[in-house]
């Protein structure tokens, strides 16, 4: 048989049951389109929240105080372990493969200017900060390549303070207070937008060694190392605890790659994806049942054609061709339909609420429509088969 | 031409064998016209359904060209129905979404018969039987009698040796009939081999061999005049 024969027999049987068709192809439509759909959002949230993190640059090293440990507790909580300090960073600094290093702390204080005061998140932070985390300056320059011990009371502004405190006015060389103290602002970082809930616009930039002493803390709350790309990320590791070990004469120090991280959350993104993939499963199991149903009744009515068909010379291997065929071309029929109400609804969501990251899987969509096609195959084997092994006079006897 | 030696046919009812065919010996020639008459019952449908290769002897062997075509495989079965025999039913059995011609053309594209080179087939055995302008009609538009005018043109498009008829006139009334039956005897006249089955005496009685069966044995083999004028 040709295949353009097969083909418009196997629709025209289709077609001759066109709502019964639309119906059991729609089953299959909606288990596609869940899919889709739940999963797109699955897709959209993980490189949304991997774009969050990854916008620092990956090849970064945090180093935190204290030794994170199952107990639960940090072992800091008993002022057993060394603070992180400038002159760790400093020491840092001499890893050959390091290339910015910045020393962290962080507090809240209230910035004045010319009577006007607002309360904000300070960043105690070091002048390799911007290439670190890829951050820009917009006016002026960041922080200075001071003395890291004894540096100058200099400010950099995140640009929505800027624009708080000093609205049209030019901020370079004014005075502000943080805190009681004088600080100069010599720089403007460029927009950076929201991370995670944390407004990175709404900051100040001091440096670090002034932030200790305005907070009244003896340690920092984390060194980050941007290292070479070429380096492997073990050997930075292993770098980084001897120094520190040698300095503190034991290892007190957490040590978490940006690699890790990433992959930690890349792995929960994951199995949230697949887990709303397997609800969306559900339904097209359910489709599935509604495509044994309707060709195990096809079957049935027709067991004349199907004696007619033998008697003609079809062979047996013909017969079960065409009822298999009815029932892929069902299944692909709703799954192509699935696909375009799942990307459709996707469109719809993300237009009512740009908030929600709405991603359609390439992926997702190619194994959707091939899930389609396989579950038409196995829900027709069994009537195809059963109508290719009918007897021939048995069939053409039927009512 | 066709050549039955030995023929059983027993089917299983429940704890019970009952014997459809016992012992059929049977010689067919080429170009014959061959009723097999006899109450239902008889065996006489299961007869031609083992002639038309879609039943299996239980014993006995069964030669159709010096072919024994019991041995063969399904496959090979289905082609040699496909080539060889045209089946005309009492039900018509036409494919009720298919038009016409696409229901005459069935055969030719199970055999893989690309359309191109079937429709002049299609439109040939139409007009053969005057159904040229009915090609495009489902057979829910056509009458008993084209529609059992479209079942032979569907039978006789692949120009097969052998036509069976189980009661080809079963369904239709007196001129109907008449004129199926007019049509089935011209194809004699132009050299097919024709085995009806029917339990009417008066069509039966038309053939020039005139096979009568009870109880799934052939009773009587008796030798007609041509077309059985009374």
């Amino acid at each position: 048989m040709k295949t353009a024969d097969f083909l418009s027999l196997t629709g025209s049987s289709l077609l001759a049951h066109r709502l019964r068709s639309l119906l059991t192809a729609l089953g299959i439509a909606v288990g596609i389109g869940a899919v889709v759909l739940l999963t797109s959002i699955g897709e959209g949230l993980q490189q949304f929240v991997l774009a969050q993190f990854t916008q620092f640059g990956t090849t970064i090293v945090a180093v935190n105080p204290g030794k994170a440990t199952t107990a639960g507790t940090s072992a800091g909580v008993f002022g057993t372990e060394r603070p992180l300090t400038i002159e760790d960073a400093i020491a840092l600094e001499q890893l050959p493969y390091a290339r910015a290093v910045v020393p962290f702390v962080q507090g809240n204080a209230a910035v004045e200017y010319a009577g006007l005061s607002r309360r904000t998140t300070i960043y105690g932070a070091g002048p390799a900060m911007p290439e670190a985390f890829r951050m820009a300056v917009a006016i002026g320059g960041f922080l200075p390549e001071d003395d890291p011990t004894a540096p100058r009371a200099l400010a950099v502004l995140g640009s929505k303070l800027r624009g708080e405190l000093f609205r049209d006015e030019n901020s370079l060389g004014r005075r502000i207070t943080i805190a009681g103290s004088r600080f100069r602002v010599v720089g403007v970082m460029a927009a950076k937008g929201t991370v995670l809930g944390f407004d990175l616009d709404d900051t100040v930039y001091i440096p670090a060694a002034r932030a200790m002493s305005l907070f009244n803390v003896n340690g920092l709350i984390e060194i980050d190392v941007m290292y070479d790309e070429d380096t492997k990320v073990e050997t930075v590791v292993e770098g980084i605890r001897r120094v520190l070990t040698a300095r503190h004469g034991r290892d007190d120090v957490t040590i978490t790659t940006q690699q890790q991280m990433l992959d930690v959350l890349g792995g929960v993104l994951d199995v949230l994806t697949f887990a709303v993939a397997a609800i969306g499963s559900v339904s097209l199991l359910v489709g599935a049942i509604g495509i044994v149903t309707i060709m195990t009744i096809a079957v049935n009515e027709r067991r004349n054609e199907i004696g007619l068909l033998r008697a003609l010379g079809a062979r047996q291997s013909q017969v079960l061709s065409l009822f298999l065929g009815e029932a892929i071309v069902l299944a692909a029929a709703g799954g192509l339909a699935g696909l375009l109400l799942g990307t459709g609804l996707g469109q719809l969501l993300q237009f009512a609420i740009p908030a929600l990251p709405v991603q359609p899987s390439l992926f997702y969509v190619v194994l959707a429509e091939s899930i389609a096609i396989t579950i038409g195959l196995l829900a027709g084997v069994l009537p195809a088969r059963r109508a290719a092994r009918l007897d021939p006079v048995e069939a053409l006897r039927a009512e | 031409m066709i050549e039955l030696s030995h023929i059983d046919r027993h089917f299983q009812v429940g704890d019970q064998r009952v014997k459809a065919l016992d012992d059929i010996n049977l010689h067919i020639g080429a170009g014959e016209y061959v009723s097999i008459m006899g109450p239902s019952g008889s065996g006489k449908s299961t007869l031609l359904n083992l002639i038309g290769l879609l039943d299996r002897p239980s014993a006995g062997s069964y030669r159709l060209d010096g072919t024994d075509v019991t041995a063969l495989s399904d496959v090979e079965q289905a082609q040699v129905r496909n080539s060889q025999i045209g089946f005309v039913f009492q039900m018509f059995h036409l494919v009720p979404r298919l038009t016409a011609a696409e229901n005459v053309a069935l055969p030719l594209l199970l055999a893989g018969m690309t359309a191109e080179a079937r429709q002049p087939l299609v439109a040939s055995a139409l007009e053969a039987l005057g159904m040229a302008d009915r090609s495009h009609h489902r057979p829910e538009q056509l009458s008993g009698g084209q529609r059992q005018r479209v079942a032979i043109a569907r039978a006789t498009v692949t120009k097969p040796r052998v036509l069976l008829a189980d009661e080809p006139t079963g369904n239709l009334d007196q001129k109907a009939g008449g004129d199926v039956l007019a049509i089935l005897e011209g194809l004699v006249d132009a050299g097919i081999t024709l085995i009806m089955v029917t339990h009417d005496p008066a069509m039966g009685g038309r053939a020039q061999r005139q096979l009568a069966m009870r109880d799934g044995r052939l009773v009587s083999d008796e030798q007609g005049s041509p077309h059985g004028d009374p």
